[in-house]
């Protein structure tokens, strides 16, 4: 029979556009005390420790292993990494539990953008032959995706700037948001992508915990129980996609059993306005879909953390009794490349 | 609080990579102003190409010329350009597909301004007057009036070489500006007064040096400030006899774990006023530090008798 595999705890760091007085481990350190007192939980009765963050954000190789100093790693834990955001490593607590092997996961995920120049940075995620030497830039490779939706009658810049205003209005109730209330759409960066259409740059972190059946009841009064995830992945060229639309994610949500009945809730991991119009459209979203109550990656984008405080921000929101039923969307790569989609729900009230 | 300590930090690498036929193909074109695609099993062109489909996962390698010229299937206006991209002036970049391909091409469009874009815009291959075998071989697109007369026409090319590109180097940099966060910037804080200070776990007490901030058995920040050393005994240690390029070091020489007294975990450092082949496990050291020097140089014998292994064999 398959476990049921809920999120119990879920925390972040006040995102902020530099964190010089920290390292990573001194960052994400009151984040993981966070979770583990929510669950009521210390370091060593975690059964798996999962993390996601990049090297190429650190600018130093096994970055990573600083961070573990955070978790108790001695005497030795069971414990794992992917070079992803954070919610890839979800997936991976996630299989974990299903197999019987841990009854609790603690999932982590943290990134400094600041000591570097983020969209330099995520050209080194790009093909090496063809794109990469181009150097074309995350905010340049988005603009191409906002310009195809504009032709494509999808959107226009003001439905854009719609887009952006609507998120930073909701991250007015975030305390974590780094951009909230009204922000101004501001100059063109990559026309016809305006400073308002991308996500502030910025440093944080994020973890959740999970566990297994009744362990998860006994941990969390309404526990966010993941009825599916599923991830995906398009062809790597660009040029052989169609950047309007984003057929992993609808993939993902088919097999995760999002289709099967309606959502309330939609946490989407669009750092570009335009990225939101694609994936509402792929995911068959409507007016009666509350998407990105948070804010969203607009108000906040601590990249590795920042999918996995989707998955967090879902599963809050039916701890709190605000949801029901809540889909969660995690992206990497750029235009919207991989997508990871994740269902939760309560139990019934 | 003291001041965030920062340095530039610079990561430069050469990515050295080999090519697969099919790629091997395209880039040897480009250097020889001939592009080539790709045939799917289903009849699809695709450029730039790869070596296997990317709906059928089918290996192809049926090489097809196609023209320098063709139509922008998207695009944006990059008024600021960056270090590495194709133009230094205001530019598009453009997904172009190219006459005889059916997808599309990422790369820089030279135009007057966003006004002169638009997608369907009918454009040309600008060469590079160097050509390697690169993406960059392609300098940009410019408009192109079907009125011109200098369009090239495909010549069916079958895309074999004579002496094809085997390979790339592609160099990337990327600049940070690192901050090593309170903890290790305590520590060098207190370095640079020639002390060494590590941090105690407020659960299990022990000192860790250099400190990062967190003890890494239980799992909780630390705080408290506690000066080790100066001496310390050699708890291991490796005799190093590869010279590393632009290290001034002779070798044979000794690096060394070295637990510092009062510390609950060894740091590294090179011992040194000893032949290499008399270290030893027990060895008692203290630091020798030189002018303006941010660390200890290395660890010298201070003379007194070894320290008993029992004292150190937690520390191993
Ligand atoms: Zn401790």
């Amino acid at each position: 029979m398959t476990r049921e595999i809920a999120v119990v705890a879920f925390g972040q760091t006040d995102h902020r556009r530099t964190s010089d007085e920290l390292s990573e481990v001194e960052m994400l350190i009151p984040v993981l005390h966070d979770v583990l007192g929510q669950a009521g939980l210390k370091t060593g009765d975690i059964g798996f420790t999962c993390s996601g963050s990049t090297d190429y954000l650190a600018g130093r190789a096994f970055s990573f292993t600083m961070a573990l100093d955070g978790v108790g790693a001695w005497p030795p834990i069971s414990e794992s990494h992917v070079e992803m955001d954070g919610a890839w490593a979800l997936y991976e607590a996630w299989t974990k539990l299903l197999t019987g092997d841990a009854d609790t996961a603690l999932v982590y995920a943290y990134g400094k953008s600041s000591p570097g120049s983020v969209r330099d940075v995520l050209t080194r995620q790009l093909d090496p032959y063809y794109v990469a030497p181009l150097w074309p830039d995350s905010v340049a490779l988005a603009a191409l995706q906002a310009q195809a939706l504009i032709d494509a009658g999808h959107a226009d810049e003001p439905a854009l700037a719609g887009v952006a205003a609507r998120s930073r209005a909701s991250a007015a109730t975030n305390s974590h948001a780094q951009l909230s209330g009204s922000v101004p759409q501001g100059d063109y960066v990559v026309r016809p992508l305006r400073t308002g259409d991308c996500p502030p740059v910025g440093d944080g972190a994020a973890a959740v915990v999970l566990a297994a059946g009744d362990r998860a009841r006994r941990l969390c009064a309404r526990p966010a129980w993941i009825r599916g995830i599923d991830h995906r992945i398009e062809a790597h060229a660009l040029g052989v996609r169609d950047l309007t639309d984003s057929p992993s994610t609808r993939l993902a949500a088919e097999k995760a059993g999002v289709f099967e009945r309606p959502v309330d809730t939609a946490e989407l991991y669009a750092p570009f306005t335009s990225q939101e119009v694609v994936l509402r459209r792929a995911l068959r979203l409507d007016d009666r879909v509350t998407v990105n109550p948070s804010g969203g990656a607009l108000a906040a984008n601590p990249i590795m953390a920042a999918g996995l405080i989707r998955i967090g921000e879902a599963a809050a929101r039916i701890h709190r009794g605000e949801s029901d039923r809540a889909l969660a969307h995690a992206t990497s790569g750029p235009c919207l490349q991989q997508n990871l989609v994740a269902l939760l729900e309560g139990d019934p009230r | 609080m003291p001041e965030v300590l920062k340095a530039p930090l610079v990561v430069e690498f050469p990515f050295t990579r080999s090519l697969g036929p099919v790629q091997s193909a395209f880039l040897t074109g480009l250097r020889e102003r001939v592009l080539l695609g790709v045939k799917t099993g289903d009849g699809r062109t695709l450029v730039p190409p790869v070596e296997y489909d990317p709906v059928t996962a089918e290996e192809i390698h049926d090489l097809v010329e196609v023209a320098p010229t063709g139509t922008v299937t998207t695009w944006a206006w990059n008024h600021a350009p960056r270090r590495g991209q194709p133009l230094d002036t205001p530019f598009a970049w453009v997904l172009v597909r190219l006459d005889g391909a059916d997808t599309a091409l990422l790369h820089a469009l030279d135009a007057a301004g966003p006004d002169a874009v638009h997608s369907g815009l009918r454009v040309r291959v600008r060469w590079a007057a160097q050509r390697s075998g690169a993406i960059t071989d392609i300098a940009c697109f410019e408009p192109y009036d079907s009125g011109d007369d200098a369009a090239a026409e495909p010549t069916g090319h079958d895309g074999r070489f004579a002496d094809p590109v085997t390979g790339i180097v592609a160099p990337a940099r990327l600049d940070y500006v690192y901050s090593p966060g309170r903890a290790q910037s305590a520590h060098l804080d207190a370095l640079a007064e020639q002390r060494t200070v590590g941090e105690r776990c407020p659960s299990c007490r022990k000192v860790y040096v250099p400190p990062r901030g967190a003890c890494p058995t239980c799992g909780v920040a630390t705080s408290e400030a506690v000066e080790v050393g100066p001496r310390g005994t050699v708890t291991t240690y490796c005799i190093v006899n590869i010279k590393a390029k632009n290290l001034d070091i002779e070798v044979p020489y000794v690096y060394a774990h070295i637990a510092l007294d009062g510390a609950d975990l060894a740091l590294h450092g090179r011992i040194g006023g000893i032949p290499y082949d008399q270290v030893r496990m027990g060895l008692r050291v203290e630091p020798v530090w030189t002018d303006g020097g941010r660390h200890p140089d290395h660890y010298r014998p201070t003379g007194e008798p070894d320290a008993d292994y029992e004292t150190y064999k937690e520390l191993l």
